[in-house]
Order: structure tokens, then C-alpha cells, then sequence
């Protein structure tokens, strides 16, 4: 239950709502550019013939 | 052993593949932890009410936000000295995280400075130079993908990173420098002195700086391991146009 903000509620609920989002965006952008990229170089070193080091 | 061994791409890899859980996890529990805590069972200050709350996201955040610019300021020191491409690929993969950093800190003191001081901006010193620091943040990013050669891309940005040091500093003590402004000094570090922080408010904040560090270590950690991989593969394919 969301504790009792008074006048300040959007003030308050607007920094963790938009931090939260900042956090979140940036961890999954991360993961996903981490995933393309292990993805891209398995599949040219396969091609290739090498593992990864 | 030394230090220098996690200069070699192979062994950082094989070092960051078994702590990148660790330390992720550690920093989901202390963030969760911390953050709920802050949010939840914290009482209302005095005098700022509910806004005090938004402490244990400005502080940490800011923290990061400086802290992350100096760790980049160390790597790119490591990369012109030694030529160890793993500190130069750290730096860059700090950047956005520390410009993430420096987003939710402005962003968090503007909705804690208008019920505070009846204004979101004010040209106060430490403002300022946080602000030049996040265009410096941006400068640092498109600087990286401008310049098409990565060892000279390397070389401008470390350049950068020292000149964008000065308000990386300025934005921490701009309030020593300047006894003017809005902006209070720190008050987390005062515990035992006039005016520290309540217990109630300083434990969460504590919980909240770890897990934004641990955040952090685990991101930077993550995105130079992208990185690594992103430069064999331009390395691969590189050779592969040749042959």
C-alpha cells in the first residue's frame, strides 16, 4: 500500500517512477545489445571456424 | 597476481562471466531493499514532508553519477599510459551508465527543488556543473561513435574524460568553492557533527548508495563485456573482408 505522500504525492511519486523507468531502460538496453552482439559473433566465428575467447 | 592480469581480454572475460551474477544479483536486493525501505518506513520530514523520500534516489544517483566519470577518468588514464584496450572499452561502456546517473539525479533534484525552493532550475554552482557534466557525458558518448578508428577514438575520448574531470570535481565541491547557491552541502558524512542526518532516513540511504554502486560495477561489467565481443567481431570481420 502506498504510504500517505499529502501535497507532495507527485512530486515524490514522479522521481521514483521515472528513476525506476531510467533503471530498468538502461539494464534491458544493455542486455539486448549484449545478446545481439554474443549472437553476431558466434554466428562469424562459426563461419570462421574459431571460438570465442 | 596482479591487477594487470584482467588487462588481457581472455581473463577479464572468464573473471566478469563468474561475478556478473554476484554482483547483479547483490544489486537487485540492495536497490529492492533499499528503495522500499526509503519508500515505505520512512516517516515524513519535519519540515519537507513526503519529498524527503526522494533522498534515496537523488543522493545515490549523484554519488554514481560523479563517481562513474572518475572510475572513466582512471580507465582512460590506464588505456593512454599502457595501451590496455579493456580500460578503454570499460570507460566507454561506463559512460551511458553514468549519464543514466546524472539523468535521474537532475531529474529527482528538479522535483524535490520546486516544492523545496519554489523552483525545478536554478543557476546555483553545483547545478550548473552537474549539468555541464551530463553534456559532457554526451559529448564523451558521441565523441565514441564519431570517430571510426577505435584506438584514436580511444585517445580523443580519454582527452575528453580529463577536461570533463574539472566539473566531475566542481560538481562535488562547487559548494566549498562557492558559499553560495541553493544547494546544501552534504550532510550524510556529518554523522556525529552538528546537523547530521536522523538515523531513520541515513540506514536506507546507506542500503540505497550500495546498491547504486553495485548497479554500477555490474552494468559497466556487462556492457564491456558487449564491447569486447563487439570489437573481436569488427576484428573478425575485418579479416573476412580481406580474405
Amino acid at each position: 500500500m502506498i504510504p500517505d505522500l499529502g501535497k507532495y504525492a507527485v512530486a515524490v511519486l514522479s522521481s521514483y517512477g521515472l528513476s525506476v523507468a531510467m533503471i530498468v531502460g538502461l539494464v534491458l538496453l544493455s542486455y539486448v545489445q549484449g545478446r545481439r552482439v554474443k549472437r553476431q559473433l558466434a554466428d562469424v566465428e562459426a563461419r570462421q571456424g574459431k571460438t570465442d575467447g | 597476481m596482479s591487477i594487470w592480469e584482467y588487462a588481457n581480454p581472455k581473463k577479464f572475460m572468464q573473471t566478469s562471466a563468474w561475478a556478473l551474477p554476484w554482483v547483479a544479483g547483490l544489486a537487485a536486493v540492495s536497490l529492492g531493499v533499499g528503495l522500499v525501505w526509503g519508500f515505505f518506513l520512512t516517516p515524513d520530514d519535519y519540515k519537507q514532508g513526503s519529498t524527503v523520500k526522494i533522498i534515496f534516489l537523488h543522493v545515490p544517483s549523484a554519488m554514481m553519477a560523479i563517481n562513474a566519470w572518475v572510475m572513466m577518468l582512471v580507465a582512460s588514464l590506464i588505456w593512454l599510459i599502457r595501451r590496455h584496450h579493456v580500460s578503454a572499452l570499460a570507460a566507454k561502456a561506463a559512460a551511458p551508465v553514468g549519464l543514466t546517473f546524472t539523468a535521474i539525479a537532475l531529474v529527482t533534484g528538479a522535483f524535490w527543488g520546486q516544492p523545496m525552493w519554489g523552483t525545478w532550475w536554478a543557476w546555483d554552482p553545483r547545478l550548473t556543473a552537474f549539468l555541464i557534466l551530463a553534456l559532457f557525458y554526451l559529448g564523451y558518448i558521441a565523441l565514441w561513435e564519431a570517430v571510426e578508428n577505435p584506438d584514436t577514438a580511444a585517445d580523443l575520448t580519454a582527452v575528453l574524460c580529463m577536461v570533463g574531470s574539472v566539473f566531475a570535481v566542481l560538481s562535488r565541491y562547487a559548494v566549498k568553492f562557492w558559499n553560495q547557491g541553493l544547494h546544501q552541502d552534504s550532510t550524510i558524512m556529518k554523522v556525529g557533527e552538528k546537523d547530521p542526518i536522523a538515523p531513520a532516513y541515513y540506514l536506507p540511504l546507506i542500503v540505497c548508495i550500495a546498491g547504486f554502486v553495485l548497479l554500477f560495477v555490474a552494468l559497466v561489467l556487462a556492457r564491456t563485456r558487449t564491447e569486447i565481443r563487439a570489437r573481436r567481431l569488427q576484428a573478425l570481420l575485418a579479416r573476412e573482408r580481406l580474405a
